[in-house]
């Protein structure tokens, strides 16, 4: 396991996300709020480029017609057939149980601490003066 | 179980689907005036200044989903120089065509709106510039893709013309037919199309979309997109019956029907039922001199997208037994939200000789393909 420095903080602004490739993998940086998180950019149902979807809010309705919209922001809607995944956990609104995407640790470092090492930088050059996205894999 | 479902790559076994033959591939036109150099003074006129009349009530309305920017398209599909969904050979070569190293793919342009057009003058005319842009925009830069021959079915007289027109060119593969019309297919003001098609050589394919001006289930308009997608089933089920049930198919022995994007894991259970009550009902349909399953099985081909997922996928095996694997084409239906990947559509391997059949054979002896 590696620390991989993917992008400046202020790179990825909240609501968005980046698609950063990790040891050869894709995987979607997803900043909510301040908080990042990271999902294998990849659905599980037919090999989708799962992050490159709309980024959604959680609606749920405990009974038909009263709609509640919750977790503005939180929820990666498959760019295919739209299946809906928790962007904090990887879990799927169709089938929490059984069916979710990956996730992976993200955590935002300041380059003080980074340039201490190790970590793999990838193509972000690291400088003390500022903070990083940095993902465990 | 999550890592394994997400990080599983497709097997040797699964790489059976390269080369396979996609019954399903949506062409879209660069702009709105594509078409125009393929009509004649008269109709571009009439396109310009008064437009199409179609039979869909609720005008300006999209059958499609908003799930996805867009009109219901693969998100991802969006060429990047512009454009729609499919209206880039590149693009589709890219995603689909060389990706899979597809043998061949078969056109079903939804654009153009020849088949619903209420003016028939107007429709026959936009299904003959539908044909020709198809061959100048597609067939001929990429051979692999093959025509499906438009027409006005209201139009008989056009519509055997552009039929007879068509014979022989091997950039057509079939006739394409809205399965919604404004009567059941199998009613005798068809036959001289369905006939005129068999005559010369090509299958029937029946592609889910356009409006047929009725509600698009036999209850009424459905209130979700949700509702409305498994109508599409309702709508294949109507065409299935009403060409067994007219005998249209004891009047013309070598009819081929393509069945396109409506599944398929209903047709077993639909035939169980037409044969229990031809048992009962023969007398009032003395024509039928087989059971309507015997007809299915002869006559109808389908496509599998949007394919089912069975809580059990093993049970997929056993659907796929009772249609005939050798009835059972695979199709994608790019660039659209519900495509199938052929990597990863059916959820069980199939058996070695039911997948090339699936992906590649039953294509290649309908369509009498290299």
């Amino acid at each position: 396991m590696n620390r991989h420095v993917v992008a400046k903080v202020e790179d990825i602004q909240p609501g968005t996300r980046k698609i950063v490739t990790v040891k050869g993998r894709e995987i979607g940086i997803f900043r909510v709020g301040d908080d990042f998180y990271g999902l294998i950019n990849r659905c599980p149902h037919q090999g989708a480029p799962l992050c490159r979807g709309e980024i959604v809010s959680r609606l749920v309705a405990p009974s038909p017609g009263d709609y509640r919209l919750t977790r503005p922001g939180e929820m990666i809607r498959c760019p295919w057939h739209c299946w809906e995944f928790d962007i904090r956990t990887g879990q799927s609104l169709c089938d929490p149980n059984s069916v979710q995407a990956r996730a992976f640790d993200v955590a935002v470092e300041p380059g003080r601490a980074l340039v201490e090492g190790p970590f793999v930088a990838e193509s972000v050059p690291v400088t003390v003066e500022e903070t990083y996205v940095v993902v465990t894999l | 179980m999550n890592v394994t479902v997400l990080d599983r790559k497709p097997d040797r076994g699964a790489q059976s689907h390269l080369g396979f033959i996609d019954c399903d591939v949506h062409p879209y036109v660069k702009g709105p005036n594509d078409f125009d150099p393929f009509l004649s003074k008269r109709w571009l006129e009439h396109k310009q200044t008064i437009g199409g009349r179609t039979r869909q009530g609720l005008a300006k309305t999209s059958m499609y989903p908003r799930m996805s920017p867009g009109v219901g398209m693969r998100m991802d599909s969006w060429p990047k120089t512009g454009g729609h969904p499919g209206s880039d050979l590149p693009m589709m070569q890219e995603q689909l065509l060389d990706l899979f190293d597809v043998a061949y793919g078969l056109l079903a342009p939804l654009v153009g709106g020849a088949g619903g057009e209420r003016n028939v003058e107007f429709g026959a005319a936009m299904a003959t510039a539908v044909n020709e842009w198809q061959l100048a925009h597609w067939c001929d830069p990429d051979p692999r893709l093959l025509g499906a021959i438009q027409v006005n079915v209201e139009h008989t007289e056009a519509a055997i013309a552009e039929i007879e027109k068509r014979a022989g060119d091997r950039r057509f593969a079939q006739v394409n037919i809205p399965p919604r019309g404004l009567e059941p297919l199998g009613r005798r003001r068809y036959w001289p199309i369905l006939e005129a098609c068999a005559a010369n050589g090509f299958p029937v394919s029946l592609h889910l979309g356009g409006t047929g001006g009725h509600a698009s289930t036999g209850g009424g308009w459905p209130s979700f997109y949700h509702e409305e997608h498994p109508s599409y089933v309702q709508t294949m089920q109507t065409l299935v019956t009403s060409l067994v049930c007219e005998g249209v198919f004891e009047r013309i022995p070598n009819l081929k029907i393509v069945l396109v994007e409506g599944g398929f894991a209903w047709l077993p259970a639909l035939c169980w039922r037409l044969d229990k009550h031809w048992k009962r009902l023969r007398a009032e349909v003395p024509h039928l001199k087989r059971s309507p399953s015997e007809y299915v099985h002869d006559h109808i081909w389908v496509t599998t997208q949007p394919i089912e997922e069975p809580e059990r996928p093993q049970d997929m095996l056993s659907i796929l037994e009772w249609i005939g694997p050798d009835r059972v084409m695979f199709s994608t239906d790019y660039p659209h939200w519900d495509q199938d990947d052929p990597r990863y559509a059916f959820k069980i391997p199939l058996p070695d000789d039911w997948k090339r059949k699936i992906y590649r054979d039953n294509a290649r002896a309908l369509y009498n393909l290299d």
